[in-house]
């Protein structure tokens, strides 16, 4: 039954999709039916699945570079206290700027390619990843760094061995967020200014008012986002072995 | 293996005056922990036990007020091993692994044959390889006992480590701490009389605010005490009636 949930879930939705469009009569460059979508996602495949692989590409890039650089800060600010007091209030002052503002002077600042759309996925998973895994590092279990500091354990010798270890589940709850958020960094980015990748291939399919391409590109992205978002959950839940067996966190 | 370290020095603990958001906890109380015995703080909760053994530790920085002396002229640093309430078990790692966890901390290579023989002696052989949140709450403190013993260190100061436990089992955690840790310099830090009785060679009872320093009790006979034993069933009786004149002492 377990397993078989997602698929319910699916056809339900594609159901009700179905009777939406009957009930409502929704002429089909307004609302497509599923079997339009299907057709023109077999029709198109090879455009669709080209460009969904450059937005794929963006996203894991900015992934990768998001969590990197996330984890380098929070244990920079967790390390020395000096850079918590000045890097603190810059991480909340940009984030204060939405991120879609900034999408203009990327691409204008780093060009029409993958390069603005990666700067834009690190940009939104950076924040999270920063935040959750700082917080981790902070709540350190005081009793557990009192046993180190009996057994003379040196800052950084607490840090690997104690802190990092037990701030992972906070650093996987942040990168959870940061997987279900990190297309938007790369689909923005396309809007703004692309000449490939799924949401470019939207804008351009709109204009031609190719709803039902639209539509394809559209389920694509879902795919690669929940695909995505799973992938890094079981990848998490390997990397916290110790954690009884929990839901997947709803994000 | 039976290597205890050398514990021929004593200690001895001043501290002058220590307050905390304007509470005084201690003003001037002095006492010794003999080479080789155990010394209870008996005290009920909020008196400031966990602050003084916390102290004596080192683990709050910055306090001048408090002297921590060893007879044999050297600091108590790197000499005391720490055991808790809570049996801070890293949830990540293996019981063995958590035994080992000084020498992991200390870049040294870990002994690993020595870290399974302790854990033997707990009871604990066939948990090596297991992860704490599998173990009950008396094996994850016979867990931590090992690890304390592992650290093999001359004194070992114990903040109400067998407080969370049932009944049963504290009596058994009892009797293993005092066969295991004899001949070491212990402090131990508790709440429960029967406890304080039933181990140790010398009782303060902590009492008041600020907190005053009685002289010691010296129960006779050897630890671990019997439980049947009509001199501990009886002093038991009288440390419920101070403790209880010193809780009315602070409410009042």
């Amino acid at each position: 039954m377990k397993a078989l949930r997602p698929i319910i879930i699916f056809a339900a939705l594609v159901v009700l999709w179905q009777i939406i469009v009957w009930l409502t009569g929704a002429p089909h460059y307004i609302l497509p039916s599923p079997g339009l979508v299907v057709k023109a996602l077999g029709a198109r495949s090879d455009v669709i699945l080209g460009h969904g692989w450059i937005t794929l590409s963006e996203i894991i890039l900015g992934l990768i570079l998001g969590t990197v650089l996330g984890s380098i800060s929070a244990l920079t600010m967790g390390y020395f206290r000096p850079a918590r007091l000045w890097l603190m209030p810059v991480m909340v002052v940009s984030q204060a700027i939405p991120v879609f503002a900034l999408a203009p002077i990327l691409v204008l600042w780093l060009g029409y390619g993958m390069v603005s759309k990666v700067a834009m996925a690190t940009l939104i998973i950076y924040f999270p990843v920063t935040a959750a895994f700082f917080d981790g590092l902070r709540r350190t279990e005081p009793g557990h760094l009192d046993l180190a500091q009996t057994m003379n354990a040196s800052r950084w010798a607490a840090l690997r061995h104690i802190r990092i270890p037990a701030a992972l589940p906070s650093f996987a709850s942040g990168l959870r967020v940061a997987t279900a958020v990190a297309p938007i960094g790369a689909i923005v980015g396309e809007w703004v200014g692309s000449s490939e990748g799924l949401g470019f291939l939207m804008l351009h399919a709109n204009g031609r008012m190719q709803i039902d391409v639209m539509f394809a590109a559209l389920f694509v992205l879902a795919i690669i986002a929940v695909t995505l978002y799973y992938a890094v959950d079981a990848g998490l839940k390997r990397l916290l072995f110790w954690l009884p067996e929990t839901q997947p966190n709803e994000t | 293996m039976n290597s205890t370290p050398k514990n021929n020095f004593s200690v001895s603990v001043k501290a002058d005056r220590l307050a905390f958001d304007d509470t005084v906890l201690f003003e001037h109380i002095e006492f010794d922990l003999p080479a080789g015995e155990w010394t209870c703080l008996l005290g009920p909760s909020g008196v400031g036990k966990t602050t003084l053994l916390r102290l004596i530790a080192g683990l709050v920085p910055d306090v001048e007020n408090v002297q921590v002396n060893c007879s044999d002229g050297h600091t108590l640093e790197s000499r005391a091993a720490y055991m808790a309430q809570q049996d801070l078990l890293m949830p990540w790692l293996s019981v063995l692994n958590n035994v080992m966890l000084g020498a992991r901390l200390r870049s040294e290579n870990p002994n690993k044959e020595r870290a399974l023989d302790l854990l033997a002696r707990v009871g604990l052989a066939s948990n090596a390889r297991d992860l704490p949140a599998k173990l009950s709450g008396g094996m994850r403190q016979r867990a931590a006992l090992a690890r304390t013993l592992m650290e093999d260190r001359p004194v070992v100061l114990m903040d109400e480590p067998f407080s969370a436990l049932d009944a049963i089992t504290r009596v058994r955690l009892q009797n293993m701490a005092a066969e295991l840790l004899k001949e070491r310099t212990v402090l131990l830090v508790t709440h429960d009389p029967l406890e304080a009785l039933r181990l140790g060679d010398r009782i303060h009872v902590l009492a008041g605010r600020p907190v005053k320093l009685d002289e010691p009790l010296t129960p006779s006979g050897t630890a671990p005490r019997d439980l049947h034993d009509p001199a501990v069933l009886e002093g038991q009786a009288d440390l419920l009636e101070r403790l209880a004149a010193a809780d009315q002492e602070i409410a009042a």
